[in-house]
């Protein structure tokens, strides 16, 4: 499936060349002989020709569109339209008489293998990496002399890595034990990641019992290789490590931010959080389904208006529950967290029967695709530094909503002594509201974060819910720092015990770590200090 | 700074001293001496803050006294460290001869004979006054014997006994959420009570009463005097007036002067205080 | 009349202990009859989906009234029972696993997930699990260790309301994504399942069913009676002022510790044994059961019906499961809708349940 789909892209970037280039009218016409050897000299000698309408004419043959005519000529018939197979000239009218040009199972084999290594040479530098990306994960050992030939061609780095992997991997497929003791070998100065899981699984024993790797020198080898990959993978995992967990750190900053000053500052406990999350990431599917109907030039933009719609959105529907809902329960907090777990389900269902219960797809822009590429394989992708950068922003922000703004005032005031607010004159009522519907607009550009680096879908809210309550009942309740610092804290040591223990015991041992140190300090990492506390 | 620390070796001295002379064990509460508690020299700060500064007091047996003193003299405060609540920072607090208060936790206090009502009634307002007091009996409070507890006929005498006392009788079966404010304050008392302590700390028991209501509560504190000793903290004058026979005035943490109700009245350094002059 | 049955008897009112009986006649006879006696076309034949339903409801009912006694007399929300219940159906189920045989797909002495897993032998804790009483020992024990240890800790540090409720439900949700991992020797995603028989007899014959059927009814006979002499004793008062006014209680003498873990695992434990008689009947478990949305709808059913009342929980579960089951039949897609709302108009204008709409008497 997806090696059509990349032919397709093959096809369409090559349609225009049509006209241009020509084959050898009468080699390529020895295609339709009966004969199956004659075939494939025909191909052999097509592929070596190497040019663009080569492609062309192997693609229709194995997609069975190659067609002989009564004059003997070769066409390809598409669609409602024909040209010819050497030339590209369209053929009109459509002539009557014409017979499919039929292939055995050998013939395509051969049509495959000659389509990777006339794509593996082909000019753009897309259609390269595709292929090479392809033939990575199924590379057969035949295919290796055509490998090696792209390789000595290569130029591009990227491309370049990618085959010196998948050489090395095909040549472990190999049945001679020597070729796969030397491709061993050589991959054991590789430091790619890649190669590592390629190695680890040559040790792991299929569903009979055998190992992947019958030879015991090779197995010795592979052990001795993985060694030496390790310990110079290590270091640059801690780097990996760091950044990832960062990131997750980030992701759970955002989620939980929103939760900090609802629940935090405002002791709301809002169990439908999770689906504001939900919200704002389906906001931004919006905003890029709208992009793409009307400003599909600018498709790449979307994330600038869907920052603001999706706060919009979460923020209008964060106040409507407060003024419907939450408002007549405040100071009931066990009411509270059914009503809310209550709502959520409303806005699950809802977003079902609006978008469907399947996941949408929220594409990253062009410029958030890819990352910086480090030594040894490690990448910093984009759209992870993106949600850094953004959860940075977003901190600053809200740090100076509470700080800098008479909003911030107003709802410092009302959380601290409601009844002394009121006496002064503070609207503590539309404060709530209005605390609530940032909380809310916060957890919504949560989700736009969300929706960059996950699927995004109706459940999307409830994956997060727990995690979230986590990282402010282990902050602090009330405390922004103390948000901070468990979001990373969190990040940090869940991608660190994942190498050891895997994501889901990492994730339990945090939630068990959680549970215990809530037992020497209830109060959270950063307690308020002196009677309010206490109150 | 210094202070503070010199304070401490000097309160250390006292409980040292203390420790030495008498056997610090749970048990009974010896009065042989005369005095139900005693407070010495006891200093409590919050953040430099003192909110005692070397107290002393002590209370005898079956005596009824009247602690005054304005906002912010520590009287709350000596109520926390005689039931545990709070610890002091230097200082020793004994119970009978025997019992070191600063060693106890708040429920050991409790179960040595230490009962106090705090300034605003709380009582289990779904249950029913009976209820209230059942629950305050002084019984097996573990779980098991809870499980299966049934009233004997002399707890029930005991609850009947208290609830003629605190004038609830008639009211046994109502809900104490139903209750007048002055009745829950009795009911509390008789919550005291029926756990049979041997020291009340009455934390301003008749505020927010009506005039019959405080009628009532001095009769009933007047009466509970002898059996019991009663520690009475109280803004409300003429109550302290009528069942006074020692005031204690507490000024910044300290004992500011003690004495009798008119020996206090004319007392220099307490209009001083009071008035503010 | 010994001390037992004079305390038994004084439980309910005479009219009471009438609705009871007639209710369990309806249970234990009418309904056994109804479906094994009567033709499949006798107008009052009652189809095996109604058997399978109701006793289905029953165990959800017997959680509704360990929540309740956690919650509506204690005042503390768990969010964890499913994990509970879910470890009562586990510890059945591994004995109906191995009750099996070696007629599963694979044949084999083990499990299939276990034959899949290409392990040789049953891990260590599946020792002894062969027996059916040693498994009954582990549906009390398990739940209830775990409760109490839990409890422990939460209790001695004084974590009340929300936080308790919240640390319960990443409690069940660890538990859940541990129960997930195949080489736990759970059975990973699709947990336990394909049950043949229990104690000798074919699980799906009709007449084990309505044999599990009836012990289902008496089990939430004997758990009503448990929690209704529970809530009707002095300790039921206690728990009710842990509830009310926590520190008055402690000046009281008592130490409230003890007795919420008393109260938390002995519901707990109920919770467990409901899991344990769910698993036969449905055939199925699976660390679905422990996600934090099961554990928090079964506080929903206890709401529905009014909290601190027994009956009033039973109530709810019957109300919320039967119309669960009813709109996941007719209108499968509104049925969350109907969920939601339930959450949100029941706690706004429902706060007594519906005992308190019928004019019950005030929760205490």
């Amino acid at each position: 499936m997806k090696l059509l789909a990349a032919v397709m892209l093959a096809w369409a970037l090559l349609a225009p060349r049509f006209a241009a280039a020509a084959l050898d009218a009468p080699t390529v016409n020895r295609l339709a002989a009966e004969d199956t050897d004659e075939k494939i000299q025909a191909i052999a000698r097509i592929a070596e020709s190497a040019e663009p309408q080569a492609l062309a004419v192997l693609q229709a043959l194995a997609d069975d569109v190659l067609y002989v005519l009564a004059d003997g000529r070769v066409a390809i018939f598409a669609g409602e339209r024909m040209h010819d197979a050497a030339t590209g000239v369209e053929i009109t009218p459509v002539p009557e008489s014409r017979d499919a040009i039929a292939i055995n199972n050998r013939v395509r084999r051969e049509i495959n293998t000659a389509i990777a290594a006339l794509k593996l040479t082909a000019p753009e530098r897309a259609i390269r990496l595709a292929s090479a990306r392809e033939l990575q994960n199924s590379a057969e050992p035949e295919l290796l002399p055509l490998i090696k030939r792209a390789l000595e061609k290569e130029a591009d780095p990227e491309i370049r890595a990618i085959l010196a992997l998948t050489e090395a991997s095909a040549s472990l497929k190999s049945g001679d034990p020597a070729v796969r003791l030397a491709a061993v070998r050589t991959l054991a100065a590789s430091d790619n990641p890649g190669v590592k899981l390629l190695l680890s699984t040559m040790l792991e024993k299929t569903g009979d019992g055998n190992f992947n790797e019958p030879d015991a020198k090779v197995r010795d080898e592979i052990r001795a290789a993985l060694k030496e990959i390790d310990a110079r993978l290590s270091k640059l995992e801690s780097v990996g490590n760091l950044f990832y967990g960062l990131s997750l750190g980030s992701v759970l900053l955002l989620a939980a931010l929103g939760l900090a000053i609802t629940f935090g500052l405002m002791g709301i406990i809002n169990m439908a959080h999770g689906e504001l999350l939900m919200i704002g990431a389906y906001a931004t599917y919006s905003v890029q389904q709208a992009f793409k109907a009307w400003l599909p030039a600018h498709v790449d933009w979307y994330l600038a208006a869907a920052v603001p719609s999706a706060f919009l959105a979460a923020a209008a529907i964060g106040m409507v529950l407060e003024r419907s809902v939450i408002r007549w329960l405040y100071g009931r907090p066990l009411e509270t967290l059914l009503a809310t777990w209550g709502i959520s389900l409303l806005l699950i269902q809802t977003v079902r029967t609006l978008y469907g219960a399947q996941n949408v797809e929220v594409a990253n822009p062009g410029w958030m695709s890819g990352g910086i590429a480090l030594a040894g394989g490690l990448v910093l992708p984009w759209n992870r530094i993106f949600i850094i950068v953004f959860a940075a922003l977003v901190l600053a922000l809200v740090w100076l909503m509470l700080n800098r703004t008479r909003l911030g005032l107003f709802v410092r005031a009302v959380t601290q002594n409601r009844a002394m607010a009121d006496c002064l004159g503070v609207p503590t009522r539309r404060v709530d509201t209005l605390t609530f519907g940032v909380g809310s607009g916060i957890a919504g550009l949560g989700g736009v974060a969300l929706s960059q680096i996950g699927n995004v879908g109706p459940e999307l809210g409830q994956q997060y819910i727990v995690d979230s309550f986590m990282v402010v009942v282990l902050g602090g309740v009330g405390q922004l720092a103390g948000t901070i610092i468990a979001a990373i804290g969190l990040g940090e040591v869940n991608k660190f015990l994942e190498p050891y223990a895997g994501a889901v015991l990492a994730k339990i041992a945090v939630l068990v770590f959680i549970i215990l140190f809530i037992q020497k300090r209830p109060q959270g990492l950063f307690a308020l200090k002196g009677r309010s506390a206490e109150a | 700074m210094s202070e503070l620390v010199e304070e401490r070796t000097q309160g250390g001295g006292w409980e040292d001293l203390a420790s030495y002379g008498r056997v610090l064990a749970p048990g009974e509460v010896d009065v042989s001496h005369g005095a139900i508690l005693y407070l010495e020299d006891i200093t409590v700060s919050f953040d430099g803050f003192k909110a005692l500064n070397r107290l002393s007091l002590d209370i005898s047996a079956g005596e009824l006294r009247c602690i005054i003193g304005p906002n912010g003299a520590g009287k709350t405060t000596m109520m926390d460290v005689i039931t545990g609540k709070t610890r002091p920072d230097s200082g020793s607090a004994f119970f009978g001869q025997s019992l070191d208060l600063t060693r106890m936790t708040e429920a050991e206090i409790a179960h040595a004979g230490i009962g106090r009502k705090f300034q605003k009634p709380t009582v289990f307002e779904n249950h029913t006054v009976f209820e209230n007091l059942e629950l305050a009996l002084k019984c097996d409070k573990r779980v098991r014997p809870t499980l299966l507890a049934r009233l004997n006929a002399a707890q029930r005498e005991a609850i009947a006994e208290v609830l003629e006392t605190i004038q609830l009788t008639d009211q046994a079966g109502r809900p104490a959420g139903l209750l007048s404010h002055g009745q829950k304050q009795w009911l509390e008392i008789g919550m005291l009570l029926i756990q049979e302590p041997k020291l009340l700390l009455l934390d301003e028991p008749v505020a927010g009463m009506t005039d019959a209501e405080t009628d009532h509560t001095a009769e009933l504190l007047l009466q509970l005097a002898g059996r019991h000793s009663v520690i009475v903290v109280e803004h409300d004058m003429d109550f302290v007036a009528r069942i006074a026979r020692k005031v204690t005035v507490l000024h910044e943490g300290s004992v500011l002067a003690e004495g009798d109700m008119a020996a206090i009245q004319n007392n220099e350094r307490v209009i001083e205080v009071y008035l503010g002059r | 009349m010994t001390p037992f049955t004079r305390a038994l008897v004084g439980l309910y009112t005479a009219r009471r202990w009438a609705a009871i009986g007639a209710l369990m006649a309806l249970l234990l006879v009418a309904m056994p009859v109804a479906h094994l006696a009567l033709p499949a076309d006798h107008p009052l034949h009652l189809s095996a989906f109604w058997i399978n339903l109701a006793g289905k409801i029953m165990c959800y009912a017997m959680v509704a009234i360990a929540l309740d006694l956690i919650w509506g007399y204690t005042g503390i929300l768990s969010l964890g029972h499913g994990l509970f219940f879910a470890l009562g159906g586990y510890a059945h189920g591994m004995y109906l696993m191995r009750a099996i045989g070696r007629d599963g797909v694979y044949q084999s002495n083990l499990p299939d997930f276990m034959v899949f897993l290409d392990w040789k032998e049953y891990p260590w804790y599946w020792s002894f699990t062969e027996h059916w009483w040693y498994a009954m020992l582990l549906v009390v024990l398990v739940p209830g260790l775990l409760a109490f240890v839990f409890g422990y800790f939460a209790f001695r540090s004084r974590i009340k309301g929300v936080y308790f409720s919240i640390i319960t439900q990443a409690l069940t949700f660890a538990a859940m994504l541990l129960f997930f991992r195949n080489n736990l020797g759970f059975g990973g995603n699709n947990g336990f399942t394909d049950f043949k028989r229990v104690l000798g007899y074919t699980i799906t014959a009709p007449e084990t069913k309505t044999a599990l059927f009836m012990i289902t009814a008496t089990a939430l006979l004997a758990a009503l009676l448990a929690c209704r002499y529970i809530v009707t004793c002095k300790l039921g008062r206690v728990l009710a002022a842990i509830r009310d006014s926590e520190s008055r209680l402690m000046f009281c003498g008592y130490n409230p510790l003890w007795f919420k873990l008393f109260v938390w695992t002995f519901s707990a434990v109920l919770c467990g044994i409901a899991g344990a008689l769910y698993v036969p009947q449905v055939g199925i478990i699976n660390p679905s059961e422990m996600s934090p949305a099961n554990s928090i709808e079964a506080a929903i059913w206890v709401a529905v019906g009014g909290r601190g009342t027994l009956s009033g929980a039973i109530l709810g579960a019957v109300a919320v499961n039967g119309a669960k089951s009813w709109f996941t039949n007719v209108f499968p897609e509104y049925w969350l809708y109907a969920l939601g709302l339930v959450f949100i108009l029941v706690t706004l204008f429902l706060p007594r349940g519906i005992v308190g709409l019928l004019g019950g008497r005030r929760p205490s």
